[in-house]
């Protein structure tokens, strides 16, 4: 008897030489797995931290090694790179740009997981998350000094989904990798150890807008599927370009898809989470979040629309205009009425979202001999400048505490200035960024993408985004006010002294918001010399 | 056959999923509604593939299960979380966060 005629079996190609920071962190955050499994509780710590760093500096030298020898793709002027693994990642300018602000940011947000100081020589973390909060099962995991050190592995696990959303290639993986970044977060968000009930209702609501926003995604990646029959983004881009099969599904499809990446980037009118889970959840997670998840969420979101949808521009444009439109004002405008702290700096990531996709929408991707920048590099720049000042941000405010924990209301900021000029002025600095004053990287992230957008020919968008701007700067200002110029109320929080984890974060983002704001040069061309997306 | 009828039972599954979170109480209905919204798109992916004649749609399928039995897994620990410390899994008593 003879067998039917087999095809041939080719073993697929993965480039693993391209691929391998991916794949350190993913393999790290295994490896913290395991750690949880075989080590004695009071040693798991110490080791989780150390491979934590490790592994993120590990991948982030790793980013550099590939980031330098990137070849010209072929076929194509700007882009450099390659699509790796079977079609399924690409390996381009703008990705090892992003991993590489990533992995520094993640380094930073990791040290601000770390912190034992301030909670008296634990961490900011639910000691068992299973124990009831105000029972006698948490006093006893609270005096024993029993911490979760599963938070290390998740926030690896999130930062490896992180990675790979805005280098997928393909939408199949792409949801893989907003799953992948997504799970985790849930579950960090509820781990405070502090203001539990608020922690586990900021996790609730974060789950069940996340899998209903992600749900929204899939849908709208089965319609794109049905239009094009493909899952790459070349494919998609060939079907969209050659108009073939019902418009009607292609527009539903990147409806939907919309849907769920502008919920990720926290664009309105899908930001109704943003604060709730920004206040919510412990502050090092927040930090965490608001910079990277926003930075991964935005590079999926061009690559999708540059280079899968970039052939029905005219199509989605309106629509990101509308949305970049009313992103800045409620970002800017709600921002204004607001009392605690976190909140105030979520609607200011909103409103940041908004100035983002002012950039987006301004659509330039320049042209043959064209030496300015294009949407593309300005956002990616801006991320930079927004991602450290946030990060930065949130651990001063880690800082600021009374008995009950951190000071989140805004009322016990009074006079802040007077009791330590020292922080309070990193942080009015941070406040200047993030209003984009001259001298900061804040000016040149948003001069940027405003230039490129008015390339674009969205002037329109410009116009509206600079007098939000204004409104955005009032409220930032506001706070500096508030701590410098008024009297602290009855005793005032204390600012306590953190460890030299901390403190590293504070030095580090300071240090970047500056030199990102005098001599940003360096960085824009980095920015610059990411090119455009392979194809 | 038209793939039309498939179609627009999972457009239908779709919605009803999605109207389910939007005017449920319980937390775990409104999780389920979710779970309909992914096996809705799962019989989406799986008629295009048959649509298209390649196989892309079906092995899509497993995955969005995979996924979902993750989600399961976190979410059921949230909500669960959630409840023992409220005694309730409405997710209109759950509102210290608001504006």
């Amino acid at each position: 008897m003879t067998l039917p005629m087999q095809p041939e079996f080719t073993s697929p190609v993965i480039e693993y030489s391209r691929l391998y920071p991916l794949l350190i962190v993913f393999g790290v955050a295994a490896v913290g797995v395991l750690v949880e499994a075989f080590l004695p509780r009071d040693r798991r710590y110490l080791v989780q931290v150390v491979l934590a760093v490790l592994g993120l500096g590990g991948a982030l030298a790793g980013t550099i090694l590939v980031a330098a020898d990137l070849d010209v793709a072929a076929g194509d002027l700007t882009a450099r790179g390659l699509v790796a693994a079977e079609g399924a990642v690409s390996i381009d300018g703008p990705t090892v740009f992003i991993w590489g602000v990533l992995l520094a940011l993640s380094i930073l947000s990791v040290l601000l997981f770390a912190e034992r100081r301030l909670e008296g020589g634990i961490t900011a973390f639910a000691g068992q998350a299973a124990a009831l909060p105000g029972t006698e099962a948490e006093r006893q995991a609270s005096t024993r000094g029993i911490e979760h050190t599963e938070i290390f592995p998740l926030a690896m696990f999130a930062v490896g989904g992180m990675m790979l959303f805005p280098a997928a290639n393909d939408l199949l993986t792409m949801f893989v990798a907003l799953e992948v970044l997504s799970l985790p977060l849930y579950l960090l968000c509820g781990l405070a150890r502090r203001r539990r009930l608020i922690s586990q209702e900021a996790a609730v609501k974060y789950f069940l807008l996340g899998a209903f926003s992600s749900a929204f995604f899939l849908y709208g990646i089965a319609l794109v599927y049905g239009y094009a029959g493909t899952f790459t983004l070349a494919g998609i881009d060939r079907a969209v370009t050659d108009r073939v099969g019902g418009q009607n599904l292609l527009l539903a499809g990147m409806g939907l898809m919309a849907v769920g990446l502008l919920f990720k980037v926290s664009a309105a009118p899908f930001h109704a989470w943003t604060p709730d889970v920004y206040q919510g959840a412990p502050t090092a997670v927040t930090a965490f979040m608001a910079s990277c998840t926003k930075i991964a969420a935005f590079g999926a979101l061009l690559r999708v629309f540059f280079v899968g949808f970039g052939g029905a521009q005219w199509d989605w444009r309106p629509m990101m205009w509308i949305v970049a439109i009313i992103t800045m004002v409620v970002g800017s405008v709600v921002a204004l009425t607001q009392t605690d702290i976190k909140r105030m700096l979520a609607y200011s990531s909103i409103a940041h979202a908004g100035f983002l996709l002012v950039g987006f929408a301004g659509v330039f991707e320049g042209s043959s001999g064209y030496t300015g920048i294009t949407s593309l590099q300005s956002i990616l720049f801006y991320l930079t400048a927004y991602g450290f000042a946030t990060v930065g941000a949130f651990a001063i405010v880690t800082m600021v505490r009374d008995a009950g924990g951190e000071a989140t209301h805004l009322s016990r900021w009074a006079g802040l200035g007077k009791r330590s000029p020292l922080l309070a002025g990193v942080f009015a600095f941070f406040l200047l960024a993030f209003a984009g004053i001259p001298m900061t990287s804040g000016f040149i992230g948003k001069w940027s993408v405003f230039s490129a957008a008015w390339s674009g020919g969205a002037w329109p968008l410009v116009v509206v985004a600079v007098v939000m701007s204004v409104v955005a700067a009032f409220f930032y200002v506001r706070v500096i006010v508030l701590m410098f110029f008024s009297d602290p109320v009855g005793e005032g929080p204390t600012v306590a002294v953190p460890s030299a984890l901390t403190g590293i974060a504070v030095a580090v983002t300071v240090a970047a918001t500056v030199v990102l704001g005098v001599v940003p040069g360096p960085v824009l061309d980095l920015a610059q010399e990411a090119g455009s997306f392979v194809r | 056959m038209s793939a039309t009828p498939f179609l627009t039972l999972s457009a239908l599954l779709f919605t009803i999923g999605a109207v389910g979170v939007l005017v449920r109480r319980n937390a775990i209905v409104v999780f389920m509604c979710v779970e309909l919204m992914l096996n809705a798109t799962n019989l989406a992916f799986v008629t295009f593939a048959r649509v298209h004649g390649n196989l892309d749609g079906q092995i899509a399928a497993f995955f969005v299960m995979v996924v979902a039995a993750a989600e399961v897994v976190v979410g059921l620990a949230i909500i669960t979380s959630i409840f023992r410390t409220r005694r309730s899994a409405s997710v209109d008593d759950a509102s210290l966060l608001k504006y």
